[in-house]
């Protein structure tokens, strides 16, 4: 995939996260859902609005990676968490906290760094 | 309804032959089957196929046509691909086919080749069964996905790794006396704990190895067995497929794979039969943890439950609801398009009675086989019943 080509909805929320501008779709019925989306993944309203992102998201689970993927070869070891900001998670590297200090519950915050590996952006929670 | 017959069964050794290509190996399953079903080949009247990495393995799109000529066959072949669940959902589609009178015999299966990739080009394979923008590219892995899981699973439940090593020794043990499985070697809690870790909390003997090999049923509607005096005493008698949103972390529960529920659902319903009908199970074991969130969804056990179902003695061998006397994918291997079709494969000789195996349920008539894709995001069950 070149490197110019973007894929609207996810660089665009990446981009907008770097910025501390970050922003969930959300549905009249409540339901919060991650871009690109036409519809309500939940169900099927297509009158979707931009919501903020909440500041803080609490991590919900995670895993000490060992054995990565060529693209993350170099970042591992490496910790994945699954962090929840209300009405949606978001599934990032977990940053800025010893592996040993890493817990359920942790309050996060949501962040766009680099990956080790390679120069492509990463979705990063980093205690809050 | 008409009945569906399972008529012949086959399938390649599981194991590392990286140098054979997948149509060497479904070649192979499909010859077993179909000289184990006994039925003349002119009369195979379509292949339903499931594979799932062949364009990163092998470089090749396409398949249905390419595996049906391995198999000598003449008629119209069509791929699957639900992930791991790939031949699952094959199996479930020529099932549909031949009670809708669309056809009378159906070879189906699956194969796929990963041992050429490599350790770290399979693991790159088998991520792309995740969501490539919002997990993927944060750094997810097939066994990480499930070390999430797994820890949810223990928070939520007070649980802990003692309980998957007990799964893990007890699928080993099963297979043992697999002449088709990859491990037919017997572990300890020693080596389970001794070995290393790949995605906290589960370690290397949490997962299924990377594994090659194809799978083949052969499938034929009531009457033609009748008109052509088939011995196939072994009926799906149910299918269900269920399905989830793809990336785990959209799902309600983190600990729980309501997919393979409302499969298990439909399945039961299809066959007529309830949880207590069944006697045994195998169950899509890609981690220790898999084997458990299955239990549960099957409703063979309630949520929290089926973590210590193998510690007690239950889910053995010589337990009441015996678990993957195959060996599950944890020790027979999982050649992930070959899994749903194996599975498949196994309960009908189990209950057949000619299975290395079927002398730990001699009395066994209704099965059930669980097939998982991704993170679950994709299931499908069926009900196999002996009916002579």
């Amino acid at each position: 995939m070149s490197d110019e080509v973007r894929d609207a909805g996810y660089d665009d929320l990446l981009d907008a996260i770097a910025e501390d501008q970050g922003y969930y779709l959300e549905c009249p019925n409540g339901h919060g859902s991650l871009p690109p989306r036409t519809v309500c993944p939940t169900c099927g309203d297509p009158d979707l609005a931009e919501e903020p992102l909440a500041s803080a998201g609490e991590l919900e689970t995670w895993t000490l990676t060992t054995v990565a993927t060529p693209d993350f070869e170099g970042d591992a070891p490496y910790v994945l968490g699954v962090a929840s900001f209300g009405p949606v998670r978001l599934t990032g590297q977990v940053r800025g906290v010893d592996e040993g200090e890493v817990e359920t519950g942790l309050t996060v915050e949501a962040g766009v760094e680099q990956r080790e590996t390679t120069d492509d952006p990463l979705l990063v929670l980093r205690p809050r | 309804m008409s009945q569906v017959r399972v008529a012949g069964v086959g399938q390649t050794a599981f194991g590392q032959y990286p140098d054979r290509t997948g149509r060497d190996l479904f070649g192979e399953a499909a010859a077993e089957a179909i000289d184990d079903a006994g039925v003349a080949r002119d009369d195979v009247e379509a292949l339903y196929y499931g594979n799932f990495m062949g364009e990163l393995a092998e470089r090749q799109g396409h398949q249905g046509p390419l595996m049906a000529e391995a198999a000598g066959i003449d008629a119209p072949a069509t791929r699957f691909e639900t992930a791991c669940a790939s031949s699952g959902a094959a199996v479930r589609n020529a099932v549909l086919s031949l009670r809708a009178g669309a056809a009378d015999v159906v070879l189906v299966g699956g194969a796929e080749r990963m041992t050429n990739l490599g350790t770290a080009g399979a693991t790159e394979a088998l991520a792309i069964a995740a969501d490539e923008l919002w997990e993927v590219r944060a750094g997810m892995t097939f066994p990480g996905a499930y070390a999430l899981m797994a820890r949810a699973y223990f928070d939520r439940h007070g649980a802990d790794r003692e309980a998957l090593a007990h799964v893990a020794i007890k699928n080993h043990a099963n297979a043992v006396d697999n002449e088709k499985a990859q491990y037919q070697r017997e572990i300890t809690e020693e080596d389970y704990f001794d070995a290393p870790t790949v995605s906290s909390p589960l370690g290397l003997y949490d997962a299924c190895p990377i594994t090659d090999g194809a799978a083949a049923l052969v499938l034929v509607s009531e009457a033609y067995a009748a008109d052509h005096d088939v011995d196939a005493p072994v009926v799906v008698a149910g299918s269900g497929q269920g399905g989830d949103d793809m990336a785990l972390h959209d799902r309600d529960h983190l600990d729980r794979t309501p997919a393979a529920d409302e499969a298990a659902a439909a399945a039961y319903e299809d066959a007529g039969v309830a949880v207590d009908d069944l006697d045994l199970a195998e169950v899509h074991d890609c981690f220790t943890i898999a084997e458990v969130l299955g239990l549960e969804s099957l409703g063979v056990y309630d949520h929290g439950e089926a973590i210590g179902a193998a510690r007690r003695g239950e889910t053995t061998a010589d337990g009441d609801f015996p678990v993957n006397l195959s060996g599950g994918l944890k020790a027979k291997g999982h050649p992930v398009g070959a899994t749903g079709a194996s599975q498949v494969g196994e309960m009908t000789r189990l209950l057949r009675g000619d299975h290395r195996n079927s002398d730990a349920v001699p009395d066994a008539e209704v099965g059930v086989t669980h097939n998982a894709g991704g993170t679950v995001a994709s299931a499908v069950v069926h009900v196999l019943e002996v009916d002579r």
